[in-house]
């Protein structure tokens, strides 16, 4: 059995009966103590008041506040209720917002068909016990433990168009962080580097707990490298795929920090995320739009929560 | 276990705590998170001053100067104000961007009892709102205050809310050394720029340095042709949201900087403003339309190899006389702790004695008080400052003339849009106009 609690390697192995308050009944919560009793109840009550207070109210509360035009500035009693108009304002008359919602596409795209593959086989390669595997892993994982601004500011130096190492090495005058065709590609090129290293950790944990007699039967039956992954060791580590593919998923409608140090999202770099920022942070101030914008962003996540979500219901449920 | 169990164990540390509540939670936690950003006070730095509301010695000062070089000069204006006052100053220094971010809730929480701002629609915007103090009588005591900046100072129901401390033109700026080898003359109308840039194409400059990465430095150059084709009143007009942007004469306005793109640095959108300059320093290009912070990224014996004049005439019954110059100041919150400290501050920062303060310490901006002893200005300065003194009007910059929502969600986009692809005036201009309907609502 794996001493990793995320990988259930053996599905054969049934996991450890979560202890929860209601699974056992009647008799067994007369078991505990009054204190135990007390104990649990503060663990149930302080993290779902923390959630309701911190994700809930606001969430609830951005939507209310996309069917106004609140500019932010006097009391809540002032605010004007316009229904739908930043709905239709957003989807009518705002030009970027279409390019934002292909972008934020091309970007779970990108992730999910080049770098979380990429990440997964390069975990692949460092599971092969090469010398200096540790090095590898550390390289890797760097961009992911770097701060937000030191990637802005390597990217730059890269990327700039005048003085960057890029053009400077080529002696070619592309307008990397410029050029609306270019660089949503050049982004995506540095969001990878990041994803690769996450990915790659995530996975890399996850072979590491699959068990080796597995490969050694598969070995043993005279399976090639190729089919012992593809038909052992990858459906075995199902669980982690799952959390892999949930990742890809999650980095994507969240991508922000990148585009929002390069240019603040703007000329061929639109996301929702960076949308919703420019309106209702700073100066301009337009929470009803910006709340519109984030309430658009919350559906398009909920749409990949409630497939998650049933996926592994049905999963529990067999 | 053939695999030495350490190096898991290893792995397994490194595997983040978060992603075993990653699956719902998190997905959850990061769409509601956009949400999560309403309503909170991002304003840490700048809201608490808690300098103790009875003792009638101090007065607190919010300052967005948080560039070393301004920090002193203000350090400096504060220190004479403390010798001839006695009172304390606590000045709370924010950075430049953060502070312009969250002025709304600044002003809205526990703003200090001055506060440093600049004049147009926003200073009018907030003397509406109520987040402003009344300034009128200490602008009864200063002296030394041209008429214009008391125009500047005052907001829609005609009384000052704004102490104007410095200002800085826009201009067409350039090297001296350069135009002297190879025989440029100023250009006086549109088509002797034309001509000269022509010229220049020919000698291997670049005749005009551009750059809009960060989206507000091709609004001067909006600005600068607007006040040229169709004068001021129709700029405060345009930006008020009283007139279309769908009208000839803003289509005439897009249309005559679409023939002078060609003749732009281009590229400009990957560009920062540090970078066009630097083209300018490095002689690779022959002019630059900024402001006179332009001069910070030239070294300090290049200095009087700079020069400027104002964007040349285009049409001769408008003139060339009326051009950006953006107004900074002081303002007094809208409930300050120590009421007559505060107008004391404000007296002193609109003197003649700040000003000389500020002339002697910073070579990089013009004081708005005309008593000022301005001997040791700079050539430029000299230069910039006669330049301001003949303009018959003074705009404030797109961003500080109109609805700062207007300027960086509708008019960034919508003139990075133009600079991509100039081609299309009518689609551009009916995006503007629709959206502006839209937010000028009241």
């Amino acid at each position: 059995m794996s001493d990793l609690p995320l990988v259930q390697a053996d599905r054969a192995v049934p996991p450890p009966v979560a202890t929860t308050t209601t699974g056992g009944r009647g008799r067994r919560l007369r078991l505990l103590s009054r204190t135990d009793r007390v104990v649990i109840a503060l663990m149930v009550l302080v993290p779902l008041l923390l959630v309701v207070a911190l994700v809930w109210l606001p969430a609830l509360a951005t939507v209310a506040l996309s069917a106004t035009d609140w500019d932010g500035i006097g009391p809540v009693s002032e605010i004007e209720f316009v229904g739908g108009r930043n709905y239709s304002d957003v989807v009518n008359i705002y030009p970027p917002f279409v390019p934002a919602v292909q972008n934020n596409l091309l970007w779970l795209a990108a992730l999910f068909v080049v770098a979380t593959p990429f990440g997964m086989f390069l975990a692949v390669l460092l599971d092969k016990e090469l010398r200096g595997t540790r090095f590898y892993q550390t390289a890797l994982y760097l961009p992911v433990v770097l701060s937000l601004a030191l990637i802005g500011f390597v990217w730059q130096l890269i990327y700039s168009r005048d003085q960057g190492l890029l053009n400077g090495v080529f002696g070619s005058d592309v307008d990397w962080y410029g050029d609306p065709d270019v660089n949503i590609w050049a982004v995506l090129v540095a969001a990878g580097w990041r994803h690769v290293g996450y990915i790659m950790l995530l996975y890399l944990a996850g072979l590491k707990g699959v068990d080796p007699s597995l490969r050694e039967a598969a070995a043993v039956d005279g399976a090639s490298e190729t089919s012992t992954f593809f038909r052992v060791v990858f459906p075995v580590m199902r669980p982690i795929n799952i959390i892999v593919l949930v990742v890809t998923v999650i980095e994507s409608l969240r991508a922000f920090d990148l585009v929002w140090v390069i240019n603040k999202g703007r000329n061929g770099l639109e996301l929702i995320s960076a949308l919703v920022t420019a309106n209702v942070v700073g100066e301009a101030s337009r929470i009803g739009f910006g709340s519109a914008l984030a309430t658009i962003m919350l559906v398009v996540s909920l749409v990949f929560i409630t497939v998650y979500l049933a996926t592994v219901m049905r999963e529990d449920r067999r | 276990m053939s695999r030495p169990r350490s190096q898991a164990e290893y792995l397994a540390r490194l595997v983040p705590p978060s992603v075993a509540g990653l699956r719902r939670r998190s997905l959850l936690a990061g769409a509601a998170g956009s949400g999560a950003l309403l309503g909170t006070g991002l304003l840490a730095g700048c809201g608490g001053d808690d300098s103790g509301g009875s003792g009638s010695k101090t007065v607190s000062l919010g300052s967005n100067q948080s560039d070393p070089k301004p920090k002193e000069v203000i350090a400096k204006v504060v220190d004479g104000f403390q010798t001839s006052s006695g009172l304390q100053v606590s000045v709370n220094t924010v950075d430049h961007n953060t502070y312009q971010e969250n002025i709304n809730n600044y002003l809205q929480g526990k703003p200090d009892d001055v506060f440093m701002w600049f004049a147009g629609y926003r200073m009018r915007f907030f003397a509406g709102r109520g987040l402003a103090g009344d300034l009128s009588d200490v602008w009864g005591k200063l002296s030394g205050m041209s008429d214009a900046f008391k125009k500047a100072s005052t907001g829609d129901d005609g009384k000052q809310y704004l102490v104007p401390s410095s200002y800085y033109p826009w201009a067409l700026f350039y090297r001296k050394s350069v135009w002297q080898q190879n025989g440029y003359q100023v250009p006086k109308t549109l088509d002797e720029l034309t001509a000269l840039s022509a010229e220049m194409k020919k000698d291997g400059l670049v005749p005009i340095a551009f750059a809009d990465k960060d989206g507000w430095p091709a609004m001067g150059t909006f600005d600068i042709l607007n006040l040229r084709i169709n004068g001021y009143q129709f700029h405060v007009d345009l930006m008020a949201g009283k007139e279309a942007w769908t009208s000839d004469k803003v289509k005439k306005v897009f249309d005559t900087w679409r023939g002078l793109l060609p003749l732009h640095q281009p590229d400009s959108l990957g560009r920062t403003w540090q970078e066009a300059a630097q083209s300018l320093q490095q002689k690779k290009s022959g002019m630059y339309l900024l402001g006179l912070f332009v001069a910070q990224q030239f070294n300090n014996d290049e200095q009087d190899d700079l020069d400027f004049f104002t964007f040349p005439e285009i049409d001769p019954s408008i003139g060339a006389k009326a051009l950006d110059a953006p107004i900074d100041g002081y303002m007094m919150a809208r409930r300050p702790k120590e009421e007559a400290n505060a107008k004391k501050l404000l007296e002193y920062v609109g003197s003649k004695a700040a000003a000389d303060i500020t002339v002697k310490n910073d070579p990089s901006t013009l004081v708005a008080n005309g008593e000022a002893d301005t001997s040791g200005y700079t050539a430029l300065q000299k230069k910039a400052a006669e330049l301001v003194g003949s303009a018959t009007e003074i705009a404030q910059f797109l961003d500080r003339d109109t609805r700062p929502d207007f300027a960086s969600t509708v008019m960034i986009p919508a003139l990075q849009q133009f600079i991509k692809d100039p081609t299309d005036i009518d689609g551009l201009t009916n995006s503007i106009e629709n959206q502006k309907k839209s937010i000028f609502t009241d």
